[in-house]
């Protein structure tokens, strides 16, 4: 038997509206990975938060023990001297400051009146090879990539001396390779004896790597599974999480596929800033009506940028290619030029790109059509408030009503907000750019209802995503695209992980070793 | 939602007004009612005239996302200079001069525009520039900064408001007190109710959400006695300003503009994420050039107030009016990040500020004391919007 090394008893946190943790018992025995699960708003982000000090000492109920004393932390100084190191879901990196500058940022090297920029680059590296990066710790952060960021911020809590690392959604903007380096790495920190908690919507990366379970549920512990001892199947997590057992996480749909809706041919896009990179090359697909199709990739394969493209030339430079429409040649010059003629893109980024979090849910569901609810320029502001009702309640938003802001949303429901948005821009023609990321799996699975919906009605759907699991249990047909180009097409039906990572790879030629590609087959398909 | 919650939800709405109508009491009791006489009620609106008028163009430029525009001072005086020059040195035709500067003040706001909406300059940079050359252009067309008295130019000095005879005749010859004000008072009044019963009615009928009573005719009954007030105060003076009637037309047209049109709710979307509101189809350099280029506009007509005020143009004019406007915004509530903000809340900042003005001036406070207050009230004001919004947190946790 491991020695407990944090033990969390009975803790209640209460904001001023809502009970966040009810009585949450957690225990983490040494040098194991133990993850929480949860769906969004259960209450695992605040356990975390009390645990390092965000939330301080007195602000809640109960108690904390690490290494079997009791520990009050006022702030995340005071973990972090204890070696409680927690990395945020947003990445906290100053974009425009060497790595080694942000790996020692509030932890510099030297003295106070001067840094030790030698040491500070020289640990940097250090800790960059420990978390297999081969960059210099003097590049800018802005130059990586999110994947390598979320290394930079391990390497970072490693140089905190880290003996507990606590990771909230490591994964939520990673690819599969990436993620799969991440949870490796995790556990190569754990045969050298480090303890992590790892907090994750991906239950497959969850089996993957966790020794134990902690599934929280409305603020409340719900049960600790142990691996090896208990079912850890998705299926017993998922019941546990929600209470009931999904037993399909996929609506079923009949597919009712029409005529060639859009076709683009030849696609060619370069980089905005660095001219001579080609970012999309000479890409050609169609998409029916009434179909779903995916685009399957791994992060910057450059599926964003063919789609941001192709909506009114919102990315890229020098872009050529044809687009046809119902048959008809089309020039999108501008967002405007593509809302005109149906199309919609749904942005991965909601709350960059796509809502404005300080307005109202009306507001933002009626930006890209004002058109539809204004006469001769003038809002008809009656008529605005109905149809974001009609929305609300057609896409169940939860809302208590449309006048709330949309940052006070989850990302369930914003991602909600952001579908009416465009769906009351009336498309023929949806692309849907990671539609359903960093939300529970309840929400997700009234997305994938809605974009059923939006297919029966005739509308054609183009799916982006890097979950594999929904591209398959969701389209009708998908593309596979790897460094710019399609590489592959693949029927729904016949389609595998297995064959669209061997496609991915194949197209991706000498950049990934091909002892990687048995490694990224850690998600087993049911 | 508990009574205390309710309180302080009330608060948190309505601080300016609340602020508003405490500095008014305080002002009333230190000045022995002075504060309120007729002539100081009408001095609140001529004095201010020209805050009200750049306030809300000044709004415009927040909205994009908290940017200022530091030439407006500059702009006022140049735009005045140009003015009086054409009407006195070369005797043109007044409707003409008006015209002439309405063009120049909006293309100089072009100018800054083009720099700030299409070739993305910062615009505190382009309109730090522009206060620097319009101020020094203005000495320039006033041959080394000159006065020219524009006393004579009877007709625009008097629609734009400034001697004592600038007020709307009274048609009725009212002994002591002018009865066109209070007849055009009630009928401002009956205008608002009626506008406030009709969106009520067609959202009942509607079936839309709708206030509940109670407060629904609270604040119609206090917006309606305040105007009253105004109304009768001024009709004890004079009557009313001509120029109350510019700066009507102003507030109504832009707050028209921001809360019930298309381009208007651009302004809010552009403040509130420029990308979200690009990638929906809306132009976004555009929304920015029509900011500053309807800065200029403003800053023209804030012009010809201030001429008209001061029967004469001097190099002087309109230095730290761009200070003022921004802050009767920030005061009236406009987010800093932008976004967020509304002319009549804007107004009300516009008139806190005028009122503390008159306020010390008829209780004799030291002038530079006056300056120390302004600055105070503008961080409290702004340190208060903070922090309620946070909850009641003083220190920010983010």
């Amino acid at each position: 038997m491991a020695n407990i090394l944090l033990e969390m008893r009975n803790i209640t946190k209460t904001f001023p509206a809502v009970k966040a943790l009810d009585n949450v018992n957690l225990q983490v025995e040494e040098g194991e990975i133990h993850a929480i699960v949860g769906e969004n708003g259960a209450g695992k982000s605040t356990l975390m938060k009390v645990l390092s000090g965000i939330h301080p000492y007195g602000s809640y109920e109960g108690q904390i023990f690490y290494n079997g004393e009791e520990c009050h932390f006022t702030n995340t100084k005071d973990s972090e001297r204890k070696g409680i190191v927690i990395i945020h879901q947003e990445l906290a990196l100053v974009p425009y400051m060497t790595i080694g500058e942000n790996m020692f940022l509030g932890n510099e090297r030297g003295s106070s009146l001067k840094i030790n920029w030698n040491e500070t680059y020289a640990k940097g590296n250090e800790y960059l090879r420990v978390v297999g990066l081969s960059e210099s710790s003097r590049t800018l952060v802005k130059d990586i990539g999110v994947g390598k960021q979320q290394l930079v911020e391990i390497a970072k809590a490693l140089a905190k001396k880290a003996k507990l690392l606590i990771l909230d959604e490591p994964t939520s903007s990673l690819n599969e390779t990436e993620s799969k380096h991440l949870l490796d790495l995790m556990l190569k920190f754990k045969e050298q004896g480090m303890t992590s908690i790892i907090i994750s919507h991906k239950l497959n990366e969850i089996s993957y790597v966790a020794d134990k379970i902690t599934v929280i549920r409305d603020g409340m512990t719900i049960e600790t599974l142990t691996k090896g001892v208990d079912d850890c199947s998705e299926a017993r997590i998922i019941r546990g999480m929600v209470g009931r057992e999904l037993s399909d996480r996929f609506p079923k749909r009949e597919s009712h596929i029409g005529e060639i809706c859009l076709e683009v041919k030849d696609w060619t896009a370069y980089h905005p800033v660095y001219n001579e990179r080609k970012i999309v090359d000479n890409v050609s697909f169609n998409v029916r009506k009434g179909e779903v199709l995916g685009i399957s990739g791994l992060m910057g394969a450059g599926r964003t940028e063919l789609a941001m493209s192709i909506f009114g030339k919102s990315y890229g430079d020098s872009i050529s290619g044809k687009i046809y429409k119902d048959g008809k040649e089309l020039h999108l010059h501008s967002v405007q030029d593509a809302i005109k003629n149906k199309i919609a893109y749904v942005t991965e980024d909601r709350k960059g790109n796509g809502l404005i979090l300080s307005n109202a849910i009306k507001t933002n569901t009626t930006l890209a059509n004002l058109e539809g609810i204004s006469n001769k320029g003038v809002i008809d502001r009656d008529k605005e408030y109905k149809v974001a009702v009609e929305y609300k309640e057609k896409l169940k938003t939860k809302t208590p009503s449309v006048e709330q802001l949309v940052g006070n949303l989850s990302g369930g429901n914003q991602q909600k907000v952001l579908l009416s948005k465009w769906m009351f821009a009336n498309p023929d023609i949806l692309i849907l750019d990671e539609p359903t990321r960093g939300i529970d799996v309840g929400a997700k699975y009234e997305i994938y209802c809605i974009i059923n919906q939006l297919v029966s009605e005739g509308k054609s759907v183009i799916m982006i995503s890097s979950e594999m699991p929904e591209l398959l249990g969701m389209c009708d047909r998908i593309y596979v695209m790897s460094e710019g180009k399609f590489v592959g097409e693949l029927d729904g039906a016949e389609a595998t992980q297995e064959k669209i990572m061997a496609m991915i790879i194949s197209g991706a030629g000498q950049a990934v070793q091909s002892t990687e590609i048995n490694d990224v087959e850690f998600d087993k398909k049911e | 939602m508990n009574s205390q919650n309710k309180v302080l939800d009330f608060v948190r709405k309505y601080t300016m007004v609340i602020a508003l109508v405490l500095v008014v009491i305080f002002f009333t009791i230190r000045s022995d009612g002075a504060l309120l006489y007729p002539s100081n009620v009408n001095n609140i609106v001529a004095q201010n005239a020209y805050v009200f008028v750049l306030a809300t163009g000044m709004l415009l430029c927040i909205l994009t996302g908290g940017n200022i525009d530091l030439s407006v001072g500059s702009i006022v005086c140049f735009v005045g200079a140009v003015g009086a020059v054409l009407m006195v040195n070369s005797g043109m035709n007044p409707v003409l001069a008006v015209i002439i500067m309405f063009i120049a003040g909006t293309l100089i706001g072009a100018w800054q525009a083009f720099w700030i909406a299409y070739v993305r300059i910062p615009p505190f940079i382009v309109t730090l520039s522009g206060m620097l050359i319009f101020r020094g252009l203005s000495n320039v067309v006033l041959k080394n900064g000159e006065t020219v008295s524009i006393a004579n130019c009877k007709g625009f000095v008097k629609l734009f408001g400034g001697g004592a005879d600038c007020y709307v005749p009274d048609v009725f010859h009212g002994n002591g007190i002018n009865i066109t004000c209070l007849v055009a008072t009630a009928l401002a009044i009956a205008i608002f109710v009626l506008l406030t019963v009709k969106t009520r009615m067609t959202r009942l009928k509607k079936q839309y959400e709708v206030e509940k009573l109670g407060p629904w005719i609270t604040k119609m009954v206090i917006i309606s006695v305040a105007i009253a007030a105004i109304g009768f105060r001024l009709a004890q003076n004079k009557g009313i300003p001509n120029v109350l009637l510019i700066v009507a037309v102003v507030i109504i047209f832009y707050s028209y503009i921001t809360s019930n049109t298309v381009t208007g709710r651009y302004f809010y979307a552009v403040g509130g994420n420029e990308k979200a509101t690009k990638l929906s189809g809306i132009n976004t350099n555009k929304v920015y050039f029509l900011a500053y280029a309807n800065m200029g506009l403003l800053s023209a007509l804030a012009g010809m107030i201030t001429i008209a005020r001061f029967t004469s143009a001097q190099g002087g004019y309109g230095e730290s009016y761009e200070m003022d406007a921004i802050a009767s915004c920030f005061i009236g509530g406009a987010s800093a990040y932008g976004g967020i903000g509304t002319v009549p809340g804007v107004i009300i900042g516009a008139l806190l500020m005028g009122v503390i003005n008159l306020g010390m001036n008829t209780t004799g406070v030291d002038q530079n004391m006056k300056q120390v207050v302004k600055g105070l009230v503008l961080l409290a004001a702004v340190i208060f919007d903070v922090v309620s919004k946070r909850g009641g947190k003083l220190i920010s946790k983010e």
